[in-house]
C-alpha cells in the first residue's frame, strides 16, 4: 500500500505554449465544452453497441431465415447509421471546439497525445464507410460479403472509443513527456497514449455504452410490449437488446471497482472528492447521500457504511485514503458536485444491474421474461436513467480532475481562449443542440410508428412476417 | 523532411475534402436554387440519392486534416483557431446543420417538413464552404499570428483575400457537384437530369473560373507574398496545372463524358491546393512560423506518419470499395424526385406497389 502522503507529488508545471496571458475564466469554455460532450457522449453510446446488436440479429437471420430477423436487423441498422450522422457533426464539434476554446491546451500538448487523434480519424473513417455500405447494402450485396462489410462497424467503434479515452486517460494521468524549465520537452507518443489510466477507463465505457444503448432500445420494446405487440419482431428486439444491457450491467460492477481502485491510486484528490474525505486518514467509511460541507471538513447527514470506502479503495478494510487536505484549496475539485455526480451514477448503477439480474434470473431459471409489467416499466426508466448515470460518470471524470486540464500540470485556465463573446457562444450552443436533440426524438418516434414489413422488399418475405 | 510529410498528408486531406467534401456543399448549392417543390424535386431527389452514401465518409477527412495539424503543428493549430474563432464556429454550426438537416430530411414525411429540412440543409451548404474558404484566407493572406487570439478576431476572416476565397470555395463545390450529379443522372437513366446539371456543370465552370482569376487580381493587392508564390516557379506551375484542367473539363462535360470529367475537375482543384502549398513554402503561418519551427519533436512525427501510413494501408481499400460500389450503382437506391417521396421511409427500399 503506498503511503497517501507521498502521492501528491507537486509534477511541474508547464508554461503555456502560445504566451503569457491573463488567465480569463474558464467556465463558459468549460460549460461549451461539457454541453456538447453530454450532447455526443450518448450517441457514441450506439456507435458502439448497436453495430454488434444489430449484427447478433443479422447472424439470427442468416441462421434461420426468420423475415423478423431480417427486419429487425434491418431496422436498427438504419437506426443507426441516422445516429451515426448525428454523431459525425457533433463529433465535429469537438474537434472545433478543442481549437476554438483551448488553444494553448493543444498549443502546448497537441503533439503528445494527437497520435490517438490521428488513429481516431482512421477509425472514424472506416466507421463511416462501412456503416454506409453496410446500410446501403442491404439486398443488394451478396449474404456473405454483406455481413461481413458490417464487422468493420464494431471493430472500428472499439478502436475509436481506444482511441479517446486514451486522450482522456492521458489527460487524467499525463506521462510520456518531460517538462524542463516549463517546456514540455521529449514527447513519447507511443507512452502517452498507452497511458496507465487507459484501460480502466476504456472497458468503464466500452460497457457503459453497451448499457446505455442496450436500455434504451429494450426501453422501446418494452413499451411496445405493454401495448400488447408481443409478436417475434419485437420479442426479438426486447431480448436481444435487454440481454447485451443485463450482461454489460453485471460486468460493469466489476469495472467499475477496478476503475476506483485505480483512481485511489492516480488521482487521489479525485477519489477524495468522490466522498467528501477531507482528511488522510485509515478504515473510511463510505458515506451515502449528505453533503459535504467544506467548513467542517466532513460529509452531513448521510449514511455511514463503515470501512467501505477503504474497502473499495483498496481491497482492505483498514487502508489509509487520502483526504482533501492533501493539496492546496486551489487544487481541488468542486466537492459536491464531482461527489453528487459519483453518487448517482454508483446509485444508478447498481439499480440497473438488480434489474438486470432479475432478467436474466428469470430468463435461466423459466426460460422465459418476467410478466409483471412493472419489470417493463422499470425498463422504460432504464434506459433514461442510463443515461443519467453515463453523463454523472464523466461529470466525476471530469470535473473530479479540475482545476487540472493536464492533471497536475496544466490549469484549465492557463488553457483557455482569450477570445472574447463565449457566452454569445454558449447559448448559440444550446439552442443548436435542443433543436438537434427535438429532431432525432422526431425522427426516431417516426421510425419505431412503421410497421416492420416496411423494411422488407420481397412480398412474399413480408407476408411470412406478418403471419409469423 | 517529416514535417514535409506531414504537410502533404494534411494538404491530401484538404484537397480530398475540397473534391469530395466541396461537391457535397455543392450538391447543397444546387438544392437550394432548384426552385419550388414541385419544379425542384427532381433535382433534390438526385441530390439526396448521391449524397447519402457517401457524404459521412467524406465529411471525416476534415476531422483527419484537424487531426494531422494539431498534432503535428500544435503551436499554429492553437494560434489559428483561436484567431480565426468566428469563422469557425459559424462553419461549424453549419456542419451541424447541414449533416443533421440532411439526415433527417431522408425521414420527412411532409412536404413541409422536407421544406424546412432542405432549406436548412442547402443554406448551410452554402455557408460552411464560404466560411471556411474564408478562414483559409486569414490563414494564406499572412492574418494570423502565433499567440493565444493574438490576431484581429474580425479582420483576420473579413477581408478581401478572404471573401474571394470562400466566394471561390462555394463556387467549385458548385461547380464539382453538378459535374458529379450529371454523371450520376446518366447512371439513375434520368436524361432530362444529366441535361440539367451538364447545364448547370457548363455555367458554374465559366462562373469558377473567372471567380478564380478574380480571386488572383484580390489577392495581388490584398496579400502581395502569396500572390508572388503563385505567379512563379512551382506555384506558377501548379496554378496552369489547375487552369488547364479546369479547361478540359469544361470540354469532357460539353462532350458528356462525365466519368473522365470527374477526374478533371477533382485535378483541377487538387492542383490549385498545391500550388497554395507552394507558394507559401516554407511558411507554415506567413511571415511568423516556418514549417520547421511549428513541427512537433521528430519522435511524434515518426509516430504520426508511421501510424497514417499503416492506416492509409486500411483506409485506402475500404474507400476504394465504397467508390467502387457507389460508381458501379450497386449501393444505388431506385430514384424518385424528392416532392414524390414524403412517406416515413429512407428512399429506395420501400416495396413496389404493382402499378
Amino acid at each position: 500500500m503506498p503511503d497517501p502522503g507521498l502521492l501528491v507529488v507537486a509534477a511541474e508545471r508547464v508554461t503555456a505554449a502560445l504566451g503569457e496571458h491573463a488567465a480569463p475564466d474558464a467556465l463558459e469554455a468549460r460549460r461549451m465544452q461539457a454541453l456538447s460532450f453530454a450532447v455526443h457522449i450518448p450517441i457514441v453510446c450506439f456507435g458502439i453497441a448497436f453495430p454488434a446488436m444489430f449484427l447478433f440479429v443479422h447472424g439470427l437471420y442468416l441462421r434461420t431465415g426468420k423475415p423478423h430477423y431480417k427486419a429487425l436487423a434491418k431496422r436498427w441498422s438504419k437506426v443507426s447509421l441516422m445516429i451515426f450522422a448525428i454523431g459525425v457533426v457533433t463529433g465535429t464539434i469537438l474537434s472545433f471546439e478543442f481549437g476554438l476554446l483551448w488553444p494553448d491546451f493543444m498549443a502546448t500538448f497537441g503533439d503528445v497525445f494527437g497520435l490517438a487523434f490521428g488513429l481516431e480519424g482512421i477509425s472514424f473513417f472506416v466507421e463511416a464507410i462501412f456503416i454506409a455500405i453496410y446500410v446501403y447494402g442491404w439486398d443488394r450485396l451478396s449474404r456473405r460479403t454483406h455481413f461481413l462489410t458490417g464487422v468493420p462497424i464494431v471493430i472500428s467503434g472499439f478502436a475509436g472509443s481506444f482511441n479517446v479515452i486514451a486522450v482522456n486517460g492521458w489527460m487524467n494521468n499525463p506521462q510520456g513527456f518531460d517538462v524542463a524549465g516549463g517546456q514540455v520537452r521529449d514527447p513519447r507518443p507511443w507512452e502517452a497514449l498507452l497511458n496507465d489510466n487507459l484501460w480502466h477507463e476504456l472497458v468503464h465505457m466500452y460497457v457503459a455504452g453497451y448499457i446505455v444503448a442496450g436500455f434504451i432500445v429494450a426501453g422501446v420494446y418494452a413499451s411496445a410490449h405493454l401495448r400488447g405487440r408481443r409478436d417475434p419482431y419485437h420479442r426479438t428486439g426486447l431480448v436481444v437488446a435487454l440481454s447485451f444491457a443485463a450482461l454489460a450491467s453485471l460486468a460493469q460492477g466489476l469495472v467499475g471497482d477496478w476503475a476506483g481502485r485505480q483512481v485511489a491510486v492516480s488521482q487521489p484528490v479525485k477519489l477524495a472528492s468522490f466522498e467528501g474525505v477531507a482528511r488522510t486518514r485509515d478504515s473510511v467509511p463510505f458515506t451515502i447521500g449528505g453533503y459535504y460541507d467544506a467548513q467542517r471538513g466532513e460529509v452531513r447527514y448521510g449514511v455511514e457504511i463503515p470501512y467501505m470506502l477503504s474497502l473499495l479503495a483498496y481491497h482492505d478494510p483498514t487502508a489509509t485514503v487520502a483526504g482533501l487536505e492533501t493539496v492546496a484549496e486551489s487544487d481541488r475539485p468542486p466537492v459536491n458536485t464531482v461527489r453528487f455526480a459519483f453518487q448517482t451514477m454508483a446509485g444508478i448503477g447498481t439499480l440497473l444491474a438488480l434489474l438486470s439480474a432479475l432478467f436474466l434470473i428469470t430468463w435461466w431459471r423459466r426460460r422465459r421474461l418476467p410478466r409483471s409489467p412493472w419489470f417493463y416499466r422499470a425498463l422504460i426508466l432504464a434506459g433514461p436513467l442510463a443515461l443519467v448515470a453515463l453523463i454523472c460518470g464523466w461529470i466525476s471524470t471530469e470535473v473530479g480532475r479540475q482545476p487540472w486540464i493536464v492533471y497536475e500540470t496544466m490549469r484549465t485556465t492557463e488553457a483557455v481562449t482569450t477570445s472574447d463573446n463565449l457566452e454569445v457562444g454558449f447559448a448559440v450552443l444550446v439552442l443548436v443542440y435542443v433543436g438537434l436533440a427535438a429532431a432525432l426524438a422526431w425522427l426516431l418516434r417516426r421510425l419505431t410508428a412503421r410497421p416492420p414489413e416496411a423494411e422488407l422488399a420481397d412480398t412474399a418475405e413480408q407476408q411470412r412476417l406478418v403471419r409469423s | 523532411m517529416l514535417p514535409e510529410i506531414c504537410v502533404g498528408f494534411i494538404m491530401l486531406g484538404v484537397t480530398a475534402y475540397a473534391v469530395l467534401g466541396g461537391a457535397d456543399f455543392g450538391a447543397g448549392f444546387w438544392d437550394l436554387t432548384a426552385g419550388g417543390a414541385e419544379r425542384g424535386g427532381r433535382v433534390r431527389g438526385m441530390v439526396q440519392r448521391s449524397m447519402s452514401p457517401v457524404w459521412e465518409a467524406n465529411h471525416v477527412w476534415l476531422i483527419f486534416v484537424l487531426v494531422i495539424t494539431w498534432t503535428a503543428f500544435p503551436v499554429a493549430f492553437g494560434s489559428l483557431f483561436s484567431t480565426l474563432s468566428l469563422p469557425l464556429f459559424v462553419a461549424a454550426l453549419g456542419i451541424i446543420f447541414r449533416g443533421a438537416a440532411f439526415a433527417l430530411r431522408g425521414q420527412a414525411a411532409t412536404i413541409r417538413e422536407a421544406r424546412v429540412l432542405g432549406a436548412t440543409f442547402a443554406l448551410s451548404s452554402v455557408l460552411v464552404p464560404f466560411f471556411l474558404g474564408a478562414a483559409v484566407g486569414g490563414l494564406a493572406s499572412g492574418r494570423v499570428p502565433v499567440g493565444n487570439a493574438a490576431g484581429d478576431l474580425v479582420d483576420s476572416w473579413l477581408n478581401p483575400t478572404s471573401i474571394a476565397i470562400g466566394v471561390l470555395a462555394v463556387l467549385t463545390g458548385a461547380y464539382l457537384a453538378a459535374v458529379f450529379l450529371a454523371g450520376d443522372s446518366l447512371r439513375a437513366g434520368q436524361p432530362d437530369l444529366v441535361e440539367a446539371f451538364r447545364a448547370r456543370a457548363l455555367g458554374a465552370g465559366v462562373v469558377t473560373g473567372a471567380a478564380a482569376l478574380g480571386t488572383v487580381i484580390v489577392v495581388r493587392s490584398d496579400a502581395r507574398p502569396l500572390y508572388d508564390g503563385l505567379t512563379s516557379g512551382d506555384g506558377l506551375a501548379a496554378v496552369i496545372a489547375s487552369g488547364l484542367a479546369g479547361g478540359a473539363t469544361l470540354g469532357l462535360v460539353w462532350s458528356r463524358r462525365f466519368g473522365l470529367a470527374r477526374v478533371g475537375a477533382a485535378a483541377a482543384v487538387a492542383a490549385i491546393m498545391v500550388g497554395w502549398a507552394l507558394a507559401q513554402n516554407p511558411d507554415l503561418l506567413p511571415g511568423e512560423l516556418t514549417l520547421d519551427q511549428g513541427a512537433a519533436d521528430d519522435a511524434v512525427l515518426t509516430a504520426l506518419v508511421a501510424s497514417v501510413l499503416v492506416g492509409f494501408v486500411i483506409l485506402v481499400p475500404s474507400l476504394w470499395y465504397l467508390y467502387r460500389l457507389v460508381l458501379q450503382g450497386r449501393l444505388d437506391q431506385e430514384y424518385e424526385p424528392l416532392d414524390q417521396r414524403f412517406r416515413p421511409i429512407s428512399a429506395g427500399d420501400r416495396p413496389r406497389r404493382p402499378e
